[in-house]
């Protein structure tokens, strides 16, 4: 899988998803659960706490197997796959709490992401010869001028990512999932617990990597106005279904929707609120009123 | 912080050494290597062997260990497979004995992979326990497989030779161990700048992530396992062409708990840290000594108690430096750097 | 028919030596209940309280009765010492660390002990008598039948105290839940106290019955592996565990050492150890420990 291109802009993967339905023991965490992320464009899969967002999330990268349906990556069925099998082909994602390596300089953690594209074996990493050096140079190179200067981390490039904050760390993190070249990008509440400005950069990023790079991107989120501002195309999860799914406008005006979020009551109030506002941050409040 | 670092490569930025006194010291401590043994008597040239025997090892556990967060206290045992396999080479075949170290590297690491095999399934203590237990059943191996290893008795070696030369006194064996033990630590730094070494680390930090980034953890796990014995076995066999004698006995579990201690008190996850730690833990036990000679004349039953305090000092070692200094000699090293870069501004 | 008398014996020998196994594997799991810490230095407490009643025995010349609860109590001093000065400064610190401070201090222990008393192994002063015990036909040495009566008497008493009194319950909830329990009310550093009290008084009282039926030497401590790998098999965390593999792991080790031979014993436990591993890591009645993503 070495082979795409360089850039890795031509790689956009389509990503489809296929009657999946997952239980753990008697509880049903999603039932035939069926959407698709195109290449290229960004999707966001929305829906309240307890939905099964994450879990979906998690079939996708190959930790939960499905009991029933398909994960399919460009027509190819990767429901079986292993995540290390899952990062060769191209699937990258970020974790809802950062999962970075704490301990590691922030360049050491990007360039983990190219892990699974290297070729580097233990005799030429022992002598640090020939391809081995050459291979780490290269990387060294695209790390810096492709995806440190692309999400402006050029300061803190040899500090230790503990020492980093919150907004600084998730960077990081789409950072390392870009060093992965990835052909679908899966972030998971890339701006959860970031303030306004925090997420306008993040949002601003997301944007730029589906332009430049390319990638098809699938995000679960919980901030609405995000979702609202940079998805193509939004897939609403409650309760293990799907409940609605279309454009970002459409699926605000499905009464399924609002009712999943809110409760039933008064749908134009209710919907007013919905347009505003997160239901989990309920950050921007004010605006609405 | 240091100024005047800029680099103009990436090359030169991502060196082992990246400033000119490190590489000045650096040239310092190879010429005195070198000159070592002129200067030394054959006392601490015993030690230094001994020292980079221990050195050895030591690196090779702080990989599986220190970089990879697997607890391992079998490497006595897997030490003890690559003194055997030397031994038997070196007894039935006419093979340099170069060769055979290397043999022996090689058993140590299957016999590794074998040993690592229970770390898919259980992490941490579970892990470190595992590991003991597969150093009692080598044990066991050596004892009762008696057609290779001769039972209780052991294996006496005959000395290996060099162009014709027997290497039987420490000079000689100090510059056949002393480079091996520099290629194998210089093996280890350059494997922590490549895509290996950051698997390591990544596992070590947060393994299921590191799944996500497409790397295997049962292929790096085996391959750190495989390469912290080999490291063992090398070691290992070094010992063998050193004492001549192998037993099972020559191992013992404790010996296992030396290294671990030995990685802790230098400082685990720094390369500098095994190569302090192997240096002060080997060096420990003779400075008592001294101390015991000494205190002969006012206490006469003194060199009576020289094991019981070694034993004692030893486990003070590795409670002291647990509580007191976790990241071990290493980082005093380093807090005495950056010391001297901010002396004088900072008092 | 004498075969089978003599099997019977054997498994009743096993059936001792495992119960001893069952209450030094009770040790590890107290203390790992309570504080999260495998105290790789049960061993060597259990050797120190053999020594503590030589000490006490055969040094002062005091009758069982008093020195077996004053090893006890020494035993469980040394924990309390052990506790406060060297675990609870490690609290929150990565869990190898801590069992490394354990080995460090089993080390220390054992010179400790080599300076005072040497090296020798010693038998201890008789105190249970000698007339064999027999059950039906089988004969038991009336040491091993008393070490696994006291055994099983003490373990009784842990599950009740363990069940229904409050500091039981406080140790269960702190084991469940450490912040949650402190916000409960409970003294939870008095339960890691207590618990390290108990674990180290229970291995010294172990010590004395090992070591009043084998004698004691400096390197006693190595019966705290084979009550390591109880624990493992058990579970770390399951007092029944403790019990049903200390009992397990006695018959084994017995028909192995008399059936293929004493140097079988070890390699036996262990190999059993890595197959347990394998098949079930957290023990045969442990609490499966759930990573989340």
């Amino acid at each position: 899988m070495t082979g795409q291109s360089e850039t890795g802009a031509s790689g956009a993967a389509r990503l489809e998803v296929e009657g999946l339905s997952l239980s753990f023991g008697g509880l049903k965490a999603l039932s035939t659960v069926s959407f698709a992320a195109e290449p290229g464009s960004i999707t966001a899969l929305i829906g309240p706490n307890g939905a099964g967002k994450t879990s979906m999330f998690n079939c996708i990268s190959g930790f939960y197997h499905p009991q029933q349906g398909a994960v399919r990556f460009d027509g190819r069925d990767v429901t079986r796959m292993h995540p290390p099998e899952r990062a060769a082909l191209g699937f990258a994602r970020t974790f809802q709490n950062i999962a970075l390596f704490r301990g590691m300089t922030v360049l050491d953690n990007i360039k983990l992401g190219r892990h699974a594209h290297m070729k580097t074996n233990l005799l030429q990493a022992l002598a640090y010869w020939g391809p081995a050096q050459r291979e780490e140079m290269a990387l060294r190179a695209e790390v810096e001028e492709r995806i440190i200067d692309f999400l402006e981390i050029n300061h803190i490039r040899n500090m230790p990512v503990a020492a980093l904050s919150y907004g600084l760390q998730k960077r990081v993190e789409l950072a390392r999932a870009l060093a992965m070249r990835p052909r679908i990008l899966l972030l998971d509440e890339p701006v959860a617990g970031m303030n306004r400005e925090e997420t306008e950069d993040m949002a601003r990023f997301i944007l730029d990597v589906k332009e430049e790079w390319g990638t098809t991107i699938l995000m679960v989120e919980h901030d609405m106005g995000m979702v609202m501002d940079i998805s193509d195309h939004v897939v609403v999860l409650n309760f293990g279904q799907v409940i609605a799914s279309g454009l970002p406008h459409e699926v605000q005006a499905d009464p399924h929707v609002t009712e999943a979020y809110l409760g039933s009551g008064d749908p134009a109030a209710l919907m007013a609120r919905l347009r505003g506002e997160g239901p989990d941050t309920g950050r921007n409040r004010e605006e609405v009123a | 912080m240091q100024i005047g670092t800029a680099k103009h490569s990436y090359r030169a930025d991502e060196a082992l050494l990246t400033t000119r006194p490190q590489r000045l010291w650096m040239a310092l401590f190879a010429l005195s290597l070198c000159a070592a043994p002129f200067l030394l008597d054959n006392y601490w040239l015993y030690l230094a062997c001994l020292v980079a025997i221990n050195v050895a090892s030591a690196t090779g556990l702080n990989i599986l260990t220190g970089y990879t967060g697997l607890v391992s206290l079998g490497q006595a045992a897997f030490m003890a497979v690559g003194a055997y396999t030397v031994g038997w080479m070196q007894l039935n075949l006419p093979t340099p004995f170069l060769l055979n170290l290397l043999a022996g590297g090689f058993t140590a690491a299957l016999v590794g992979l074998v040993v690592g095999l229970p770390s898919l399934r259980v992490k941490g203590l579970y892990l470190a326990i595992a590991t003991i237990a597969a150093s009692f059943i080598l044990h066991f191996v050596f004892v009762n497989w008696e057609s290779v290893t001769n039972g209780n008795s052991g294996l006496t070696l005959t000395p290996a030779t060099f162009l014709g030369t027997p290497l039987t006194d420490y000079s000689q064996l100090y510059f056949v161990f002393v480079p091996i033990t520099a290629l194998m630590v210089l093996g280890a730094a350059n494997l922590f700048r490549t895509r290996i070494g950051r698997a390591f680390i990544a596992i070590r930090d947060r393994d299921i992530s590191a799944e996500v980034l497409g790397i295997s953890l049962l292929r790096t796990k085996l391959m750190s396992f495989a390469i912290s014995s080999f490291y063992a076995g090398v070691a290992g066999g070094m010992w063998a062409y050193f004492f001549r004698v192998v037993t099972p006995e020559s191992f013992p579990f404790v010996y296992s708990i030396f290294f671990l201690a030995a990685i802790i008190v230098g400082g685990m996850g720094t390369i500098l840290g095994a190569i302090l730690g192997a240096v002060f833990m080997t060096l420990v036990p003779e400075l008592l000594r001294f101390g015991i000679d000494w205190l002969t004349p006012v206490l006469p039953n003194a060199a009576a108690m020289l094991s019981p305090v070694r034993t004692i000092v030893f486990g003070l070692l590795i409670v002291g430096f647990l509580i007191f200094e976790p990241k071990g000699l290493a980082e005093i090293v380093q807090r005495t750097r950056r010391y001297f870069h901010l002396w004088p501004f900072k008092k | 028919m004498s075969d089978l008398l003599f099997f019977t014996e054997v498994t009743l020998a096993g059936l001792g030596s495992g119960a001893l196994l069952a209450l030094t594997a009770l040790a590890f799991v107290l203390i790992y209940k309570a504080t999260r810490v495998i105290n790789l230095a049960v061993g060597e407490m259990l050797m120190l309280g053999g020594y503590l009643f030589f000490a006490f025995a055969a040094g002062l010349g005091l009758p069982a009765f008093a020195a077996i609860p004053l090893a006890v109590a020494g035993g469980g001093l040394v924990g309390a010492i052990v506790e406060r000065g060297l675990i609870r400064p490690m609290l929150g610190e990565n869990p190898i660390s801590v069992f490394m401070v354990t080995i460090g201090l089993g080390s220390v222990l054992v010179g400790l002990v080599e300076l005072v008393w040497g090296t020798d192994p010693r038998a201890l002063p008789a105190f249970m008598g000698t007339t064999p015990v027999f059950i039906g036909e089988a004969y038991v040495s009336r040491k091993i039948a008393i070490a696994f009566v006291v055994a099983a008497v003490v373990i009784a008493v842990f599950l009740t105290l363990f069940r229904f009194w409050r500091g039981g319950v406080a140790l269960r909830a702190t084991a469940t839940d450490q912040a949650a329990a402190y916000s409960c009310g409970i003294n939870v550093p008095g339960v890691f106290s207590l618990a390290w009290i108990v674990g180290c008084g229970t291995a010294a009282g172990a010590g004395v019955l090992l070591g009043s039926i084998g004698g004691i030497s400096p390197a006693m401590g190595v019966f705290g592996l084979s009550a390591l790998v109880v624990v493992i098999v058990g579970g770390l965390d399951s007092v029944a565990g403790a019990l049903v593999g200390g009992l397990v792991i006695g018959l084994i080790e017995a028909w192995a050492g008399t059936y293929l031979g004493g140097e079988y014993k070890l390699v036996t436990t262990f190999g059993l150890l890595l197959v347990a591993l394998m098949i079930r890591p957290y023990g045969l009645f442990g609490t499966t420990e759930i990573e989340r993503l």
